[in-house]
């Protein structure tokens, strides 16, 4: 379990593309490669189109929305009417601030402790040491939704029932994060950490100085993960939160589409709205978060 | 210079059976050192892993309510409730049955979709943005962009459907489809991260292999199904198990899409946990339910670990 199947370059390496244009022997232009292209292009097109249908109802009119009229455009012409509306309802920047902040907040936290702990769990020695990281290895197979009972009595004992703080807790533990760090920081060679050591530094400073400079893109990946995990978590925060003024944006806005009935437009333009900083994101950094979800995604083996 | 090197990283390792006492108390320290990384985690992995565990347990012995009420110990009476509960077995299946359905498609699809991509045809950008981009969205914003897909009267569904002359479905309200739609909503929304994961597995093949098959006039097909597909055998294994383990939890999207409303046939355990603890107040009942549907995780869990471990030994 504790040998590294792959050194730190390697996991980089992996999920890059190799920049491939074409088969090597290959036709840029035969048949099969158009046929491809456009079997693709039409994937694309079909992944993309409810996505882009959510879109173009949320600049209708509501009339236009409810009429069933299959056009992209509503009779009406393109309108703001229902961004406006949704906007100046305020509770969506709440629950957008909300969000950012527990987000960032969880993002942070599983980050710190579980470097630590991976860091002590590849390089430190102590009584109990294997042990303890089997039992962290092996509680990987909790589901989280098979805890929800208990951890909210827990929350319903500790008074943070509609707190910050009890939304982000529960979501800190991510022992498969400290099984994929333990395995990048395996594979640093020990020799630069032994240098430092040799100049007398600490273990906390080699930790900080040495090791996280050197490990920055698994960091990257694994803080991507978990960002995009808790941004989009719906249960526990749906749990937890009752308080209008603390919900994040998907518990939010499910509690808004009951109350709204009928209103097509603005509830597209809400989803859209909610869609947008994250895809955003992606489109910016797409490069670094495929390789951080691949990463991440892989590492749970 | 060089000796000082290596006691260091003797008492760094600790693996020296002879330790003079300087080294001894330095030993100590590190101890300490070593108990202080780890303790951040350790506290909130007892907190708020380890502690619900076995809180849990405890409370799926009792008949505890949300409401306060109850706490007696009732030995395995939510148990043996469960266990006959129709409603239990009916979520089970519900649960199954999605996954089945799900999981079919999430894997080849995403196959498909990484071969014709690993192609290296122009637009990789735009590909990866189509397939992965609706994995970044929250259950919330897919469940209401596919209600209105779905929406009877005026969905875009039902207009595809009267575009090939067919007759419109009440998707989501009627019970022999509605599981269907919400298969149809997962596989859009998560298709892209098994796209992800299969993509850079094609692309760890080296091209050499590619090359070499060529000079020997294999083309696209046979180099696909002859080198491609073979050393996708690991990869496929571990992703099928995520997908299964990941479908198994279905709650978000089959609860938001049929708007909160329980349906017999949509209701998966997740949702009947929640229902149980939260809607019925019974966390005692709800806690065991809970544990039953945890046994069959670690089940596959550990069928998991066989395979992979069975897998390494082979290599």
């Amino acid at each position: 379990m504790s040998t590294a199947t792959l050194t730190p370059t390697e996991t980089i390496v992996s999920a890059k593309p190799r920049g491939r244009t074409h088969l090597p022997g290959q036709n840029p232009f035969g048949p099969l490669r158009i046929a491809a292209f456009v079997v693709l292009l039409l994937m694309a097109i079909g992944w993309l189109l409810p996505f882009l249908w959510a879109v173009a109802t949320a600049f209708k009119t509501e009339p236009d929305a409810a009429s069933g009229d299959p056009s992209w455009i509503g009779a009406s012409g393109p309108t703001l009417d229902a961004f406006t509306a949704i906007l100046s309802q305020g509770n969506v920047y709440i629950w957008a601030f909300n969000s950012l902040l527990t987000s960032v907040l969880i993002t942070a936290i599983t980050l710190a402790i579980s470097a630590l702990a991976a860091y002590a769990f590849s390089r430190l020695d102590f009584a109990g040491r294997r042990w303890l990281f089997v039992v962290i290895i092996a509680s990987i197979v909790v589901p989280p939704q098979v805890l929800i009972i208990p951890l909210f009595y827990q929350m319903l004992t500790f008074n943070l029932v509609d707190t910050y703080w009890g939304l982000i807790l529960p979501q800190i533990v991510a022992p498969v994060m400290v099984f994929i760090l333990k395995r990048f920081f395996d594979a640093i060679p020990i020799e630069l950490e032994d240098a430092a050591r040799v100049d007398g530094a600490g273990r906390f400073r080699i930790f900080w100085s040495i090791v996280l400079p050197l490990s920055r893109p698994i960091l990257a990946s694994v803080a991507i993960f978990v960002f995009i995990g808790a941004w989009n978590n719906f249960l526990w925060p749906f749990l937890v939160i009752n308080d209008t003024t603390l919900m994040t944006l998907p518990v939010g806005l499910q509690t808004v589409i009951s109350a709204y009935g009928v209103q097509y437009a603005q509830i597209m333009a809400q989803a859209v709205l909610a869609a947008l900083p994250l895809i955003i994101v992606f489109m910016i950094f797409q490069k670094q978060i495929v390789k951080g979800v691949v990463t991440s995604g892989f590492g749970g083996q | 210079m060089t000796t000082s090197a290596t006691s260091t990283r003797t008492i760094v390792t600790g693996r020296s059976s002879v330790r003079t006492q300087r080294a001894g108390s330095r030993h100590h320290r590190d101890q300490l050192v070593s108990w202080a990384f780890v303790a951040p985690f350790l506290l909130a992995f007892l907190l708020f892993l380890v502690w619900p565990i076995v809180h849990g347990i405890f409370l799926s012995f009792t008949n505890q309510s949300l409401t306060g009420a109850g706490g007696d110990l009732v030995g395995f009476a939510n148990y043996a409730e469960a266990l006959t509960d129709p409603v239990m077995w009916r979520s089970m299946w519900n649960t199954v049955w999605f996954t089945i359905l799900s999981t079919v498609p999430l894997v080849l699809i995403a196959l498909i979709m990484a071969a014709l991509v690993d192609r290296g045809l122009p637009g990789q950008w735009l590909w990866r943005l189509s397939f992965f981009m609706p994995y970044l969205l929250a259950s919330t914003v897919i469940s209401q962009i596919w209600v209105w897909i779905f929406n009877p009267q005026i969905g875009a569904a039902n207009n595809i459907l009267k575009f090939f002359g067919l007759q419109p479905i009440a998707w989501l309200q009627n019970p022999d489809t509605n599981m269907l739609a919400i298969v149809i909503a997962t596989v859009w929304w998560t298709v892209g991260f098994n796209f992800l994961l299969y993509l850079a597995s094609m692309q760890n093949i080296p091209a050499q292999q590619y090359e070499a098959a060529s000079l020997d006039g294999a083309g696209a097909w046979r180099q696909f199904w002859s080198i491609t597909l073979p050393q996708l055998g690991p990869a496929t294994v571990l992703i099928v198990l995520l997908q299964v383990l990941a479908s198994l939890k279905l709650f978000d999207q089959a609860y938001q899409m049929l708007g909160g409303v329980a349906s017999d046939t949509t209701r998966s355990i997740v949702q009947y946990i929640y229902e149980t603890g939260f809607v019925g107040y019974r966390f005692g009942y709800s806690a065991a339910i809970s544990y039953i549907f945890f046994t069959l995780i670690v089940i596959l869990g550990v069928a998991q670990a066989l395979i992979t471990r069975r897998r390494k030994e082979q290599f």
